[in-house]
């Protein structure tokens, strides 16, 4: 059921959390809402679940006014951060609740809530645990409880809050992709509140990603990654080295290397440029092109290397290899860095050392 | 490994004496008096304890004793419920003073509970010739009891729930909500079952209160036998008619009530603990 969020406005006191928000989301898709805190990620979602009601703007699903109705009828399945499990009900209490408080002439009989209830403890992959209290459950556990109890109203949209914020890092990926898997099953259009930008780019169809209240890019996981649209959003989305330099027709000119430029922003001028660690190249030949490097250290294991290394100006980069272009190199040795694109930030001024310089060289002005 | 401190088993004569100090106190100061109660009550046979319950200005006070708690208890948990459903699931202007009007009860001396109803309904106060021009009564008259145990209880059910209630958040009322349930529904369904041991708790210390309350009571009452007299009151009555197998054996009504009361909590606060480690075994 496509789903319209258009123009939302939304203001706590002096602190404007939504700032004309507008998406749209295809029948079944899966989005995921990433950001820092404070992004407006979760008003965005409290909006669309009725809890907050937006100052401006307009939210249609399947063509209905969403914001005409209220939280109660949505029919809208949110997954809350601590999941909010009923704690004197039974896991089987919990996932039939949206059923059983229906009013007598819409709700189904005993034995239809039963089969429901089993169909969801099957998919959740929660089959035995029925009869079990929250309290007596694995924070995993009751996550896949959560979900199940917010499928069973058979909700228009499915909105979870920072679902594996709780969980630790293995139960995490694992039950990442159940939910890509319970969301392929359900076919339930579903909207993920996340800072994490790895899970938001492993679940979601398309990324929405927030900043202050306001959109940075809405895109595929590939897009964001290939294209950014601003040097937020790539800073954003993973590692980042650091340099200044200057850009004219399409070329970042750093010291030492040059690199094609990312990103729709056409202006040339002096900024900050940013390239990811693995399009970071290091060459041990000294005749090389490049910006000359002493390599602090060497780190990580299986096929991939980090290196640590920093120049003459004191700024530090890392760069990321593979195994087997790494052992070329051991840490207190010398190479030169080139990166094979990067992205530049135009509007927030240059300092005119590196940060890392007021640290390292204490020697020098000593 | 928890590295709290543990209770440890009495080893020293320091700790044996304190232990033993503190329980001779209680003995003095609770025990003693209590067993009184009761001995007094029997001190002239158990023929002539049942002989002071044909007393039927006795009876009228049991009666109304029941009738104000019956009264007064439903209301204050009603109250309580919700003054601590939106203390602690709201954020609203007024909300500290909200909490210290609850506690002023507790602060105040109950004898000012009871005049200050004087001083509104009274015949001298803001509404009293109003009412004497309706023909209504209420000080002096069950109105006015009701008024005073009400306001000298007000705090009890309400206390027991807030720090409960806080600590338990509104995620739950607001899933319940987004998953289709009304106001009422959530309440009964939701809220109520989730702090139900702390509502007895406190509609229990609430009961407890309201039928042995002497203060307000006394100033509002009237204290006019067979009618407005509640069992304390009673009690003071037939002890001033130097009956004092009367006063003992009501008196003694009155404790056996505090002490059924007391193992009721005792019951209740092990029901809710056993629940509570039932439900966190993983």
């Amino acid at each position: 059921m496509p789903l319209t969020v258009d123009g939302i406005f939304k203001q706590f006191g002096r602190f404007p959390a939504l700032v004309g928000v507008s998406l749209e989301a295809r029948d079944g898709e899966f989005l995921t809402l990433l950001g820092p805190s404070g992004s407006g990620k979760t008003t965005l979602l409290r909006v669309l679940a009725g809890l907050d009601k937006p100052d401006h703007g307009r939210v249609y699903l399947n063509g209905t006014d969403f914001l005409a109705q209220s939280a109660r009828e949505r029919r809208v399945g949110l997954v809350f951060q601590q999941y909010a499990l009923f704690r004197h009900m039974t896991v089987a209490k919990n996932i039939a609740f949206g059923l059983d408080v229906r009013p007598r002439a819409t709700r189904p009989s005993r034995a239809a809530i039963k089969a429901r209830v089993d169909e969801l403890l099957a998919l959740a992959r929660i089959d035995g645990l029925g009869g079990r209290y929250p309290a007596q459950l694995s924070g995993g556990q009751r996550q896949r409880v959560a979900v199940a109890r917010a499928l069973a109203v058979e909700p228009q949209l499915l909105l979870l809050d920072e679902p594996f914020g709780a969980l630790d890092t293995k139960v995490r990926k694992e039950l990442r992709a159940e939910l890509r898997r319970i969301h392929d099953a359900a076919g339930v259009t579903t909207i993920l509140v996340t800072h994490d930008q790895e899970e938001a780019m492993a679940l979601a169809d398309r990324v929405v990603l927030m900043n202050k209240g306001r959109i940075e890019q809405i895109g595929t996981p590939e897009e964001l990654e290939r294209e950014p649209a601003s040097p937020f959003v790539f800073e954003f989305l993973g590692e980042t080295n650091r340099a200044p330099c200057e850009v004219a027709g399409g070329v970042a000119r750093f010291e030492g290397f040059s690199a094609p430029a990312m990103g729709a922003d056409r202006r040339a001028g002096k900024g900050m440029g940013l390239f990811r660690p693995s399009d970071t190249f290091l060459d041990a030949s000294p005749s090389a092109e490049g910006l000359p490097v002493r390599l602090v250290s060497i780190s990580g294991r299986g096929a991939v290397r980090l290196i640590e290394c920093q120049a003459l100006s004191g700024h530090r980069f890392t760069a990321e290899l593979p195994e087997h272009l790494a052992a070329a190199f051991e840490a207190g040795g010398r190479a030169r860095l080139t990166a094979r694109r990067a992205m530049v930030d135009l509007d927030h001024p240059v300092p005119d050392k590196a940060e890392a310089a007021t640290v390292a060289p204490l020697r020098e002005r000593a | 490994m928890n590295l709290t401190a543990q209770p440890r088993r009495i080893d020293s004569p320091l700790s044996l004496l304190l232990v033993a100090a503190a329980l001779i106190w209680l003995a003095l100061i609770i025990g003693a008096p209590l067993a009184t109660v009761f001995v007094e009550a029997a001190s002239k046979g158990v023929s002539a304890f049942a002989e002071s319950f044909k007393n039927p200005d006795t009876w009228a006070a049991i009666r109304l004793t029941l009738l104000v708690a019956a009264i007064a208890v439903p209301l204050n948990a009603a109250f309580g419920l919700a003054a601590a459903w939106s203390i602690a699931k709201f954020n609203f202007r007024g909300k500290s003073l909200l909490l210290t009007l609850i506690d002023l009860p507790l602060s105040m001396s109950p004898v000012i509970s009871g005049l200050v109803w004087v001083l509104v309904f009274g015949a001298r106060g803001w509404f009293g010739p109003m009412l004497e021009a309706g023909g209504v009564k209420i000080i002096f008259a069950l109105p006015g009891i009701l008024l005073g145990t009400i306001l000298v209880t007000v705090p009890l059910v309400a206390r027991e729930l807030i720090p409960l209630m806080a600590e338990q958040g509104a995620d739950e009322e607001l899933a319940a909500v987004t998953l289709g349930a009304g106001g009422w529904t959530t309440l009964r369904r939701v809220t109520i079952p989730n702090v139900r041991w702390a509502l007895l708790h406190g509609v229990l210390l609430c009961n407890a209160r309201a039928m042995g309350e002497f203060g307000a009571v006394s100033v509002l009452s009237g204290h006019i036998r067979g009618l407005t007299n509640t069992l304390p009151l009673h009690v003071e009555a037939l002890y001033n008619d130097y009956d004092f197998v009367g006063a003992f054996a009501a008196a003694s009504l009155l404790a056996g009530l505090a002490i059924v009361t007391l193992i009721a909590k005792t019951l209740l606060e092990r029901l809710g603990v056993s629940e509570h480690t039932r439900a966190n075994e993983a």
